[in-house]
């Protein structure tokens, strides 16, 4: 059981983990806590083709998306025995590599979810009219919205996600975000959909025309979470 | 700015040809300014000469399409900068700093990565010898051992990035550094060798093996290309 909402908030805050464990057992399991895994795709390796390849899919989630939960698991592993410790330094050193894998994984798994086969119910912007309304109101038009989220994924220098959010606060505005390397959105906004634009995520199919590949991803956005995760019923922070 | 890239960089400048046809300068005079324009370099070998460490399709992608890329980046980049300069406009001369540093970092880069590879065939693999065989053994313990901390320090790059062998100008001494994205080496840094890590670099014919490309790329390292970096460093 996955409990993604524990790891927002740790990456948010960078609350050090309750831990009443006595040193020996470096196991997240055993000590009471969650080892994250591999969550399942809704939907097989060769959905979403042609827009993206079974092979890119599976190599995208059974290699690159587990290596980021172990590795995950072993930093907090290590972490946890480092606040046991009263090892400061050692927490310290080991911020960067749970960013870097916890966003791996949260990035991944609300990828996957905002993700389902073209001409399917889901990718229909039928399923999302509260919030293309909201889109339309913010950026003049869907196609307005289109190109400037094109842009932004286009305008990503090195690896990285390009997402919508909506504000959290007062605001609840819409917004699009870029985020570098595997870096979550965290902090209160509400992620919509996000888009990976790490070479990995298209180059077995795209080569270096990621263009298109920007162009064929709106084939597949899954507009019904979108519209979930808009208007706040998405139970993907609590529960995954 | 422009002038201060080129003049630091031997490799770039190398890479450089002026525009030199007077209708370029001729396009140019109201400005009274005659630009250099970066031209992707050729390379010494085939695209299929450094097989089978790095097959001939990732070579011809990464140098036609995305060295050629960064190089189009780059003198866009430095046209902006240049009709804002004339136009006093410093704030949008400002805001295309990234794109600068982006493009002109990827057209160093890959300049300096081609000339650092050489077929097995040829001069690449082994070991270096004479004064930099020295130095790397006074600075690493051996060339093993700095084998291995390259290996470390391209498999810790977190996103896309490169990893150089360097020399600290200010220590005199050989060091390890990464970079992320296209950042080019600067400051006290002389690049001497580079690998690419970027996921470009060797998905078509490694994917997510990537330990298998930082492995076998250490049996086309141009070591001649090196020395001769190191001596003139």
């Amino acid at each position: 059981m996955v409990n993604i909402g524990t790891l927002w908030q740790y990456l948010a805050v960078q609350a050090p983990l309750h831990s009443s464990m006595s040193g020996d057992a470096l196991n997240l399991t055993k000590m009471g806590l969650t080892a994250y895994t591999l969550p399942a795709l809704p939907y097989a390796y060769d959905a979403l083709e042609p827009h993206i390849s079974a092979q890119i899919m599976e190599l995208h989630h059974s290699k690159h998306h587990q290596a980021y939960v172990a590795n995950l698991n072993k930093a907090l592993e290590s972490h946890v025995a480092a606040v046991a410790a009263s090892d400061v330094a050692s927490q310290i050193a080991l911020q960067q590599t749970i960013k870097f894998n916890g966003g791996g994984h949260i990035n991944h798994s609300l990828f996957w979810k905002n993700l389902a086969p073209a001409g399917s119910e889901e990718t229909s912007l039928e399923a999302a009219k509260g919030l293309v309304g909201a889109i339309e109101k913010t950026w003049g038009g869907f196609d307005e919205f289109k190109k400037a989220f094109s842009a932004a994924l286009l305008g990503l220098q090195g690896s990285g996600w390009g997402w919508l959010v909506k504000e959290g606060g007062n605001g609840a505005g819409l917004r699009i975000v870029t985020t570098k390397d595997q870096d979550p959105v965290v902090g209160g906004d509400e992620t919509i959909f996000g888009v990976d634009m790490w070479e990995h995520a298209y180059y077995l199919q795209y080569l270096n025309g990621k263009a298109a590949y920007v162009e064929n991803i709106w084939n597949v956005i899954n507009w019904k979470t979108a519209e979930e995760r808009f208007q706040g019923k998405s139970e993907e922070k609590t529960e995954l | 700015m422009s002038s201060t890239l080129l003049r630091t960089v031997p490799a770039l400048r190398g890479a450089l040809r002026a525009s030199g046809a007077p209708k370029a300068a001729g396009a140019m005079a109201s400005t009274s300014f005659v630009r250099g324009k970066a031209t992707l370099p050729d390379l010494s070998y085939d695209y299929g000469a450094l097989e089978p460490h790095i097959s001939g399709k990732i070579m011809e992608l990464h140098h036609t399409k995305h060295h050629q890329t960064y190089v189009n980046g780059l003198n866009s980049a430095l046209q902006t900068i240049a009709e804002a300069e004339s136009k006093g406009d410093y704030t949008k001369a400002a805001t295309v700093a990234p794109l600068l540093n982006f493009h002109g970092g990827g057209h160093i880069n890959h300049s300096l990565f081609w000339e650092n590879l050489a077929p097995a065939s040829r001069e690449g693999g082994g070991e270096p010898d004479g004064a930099l065989k020295k130095a790397i053994d006074t600075d690493f313990g051996s060339f093993d051992t700095f084998r291995k901390q390259m290996n470390t320090a391209l498999a810790g790059i977190q996103g896309s990035g490169w990893a150089w062998l360097v020399k600290d100008k200010s220590a005199g001494t050989l060091g390890l550094v990464t970079r992320a994205n296209q950042d080019p080496v600067s400051g006290p840094y002389v690049p001497l060798m580079g690998i690419d890590a970027w996921e470009h670099a060797y998905y078509l014919q490694y994917e997510n093996r990537k330990a298998e490309y930082f492995d076998a790329i250490w049996n086309v390292v141009n070591w001649k290309t090196v020395a001769s970096r190191f001596e003139k460093s």
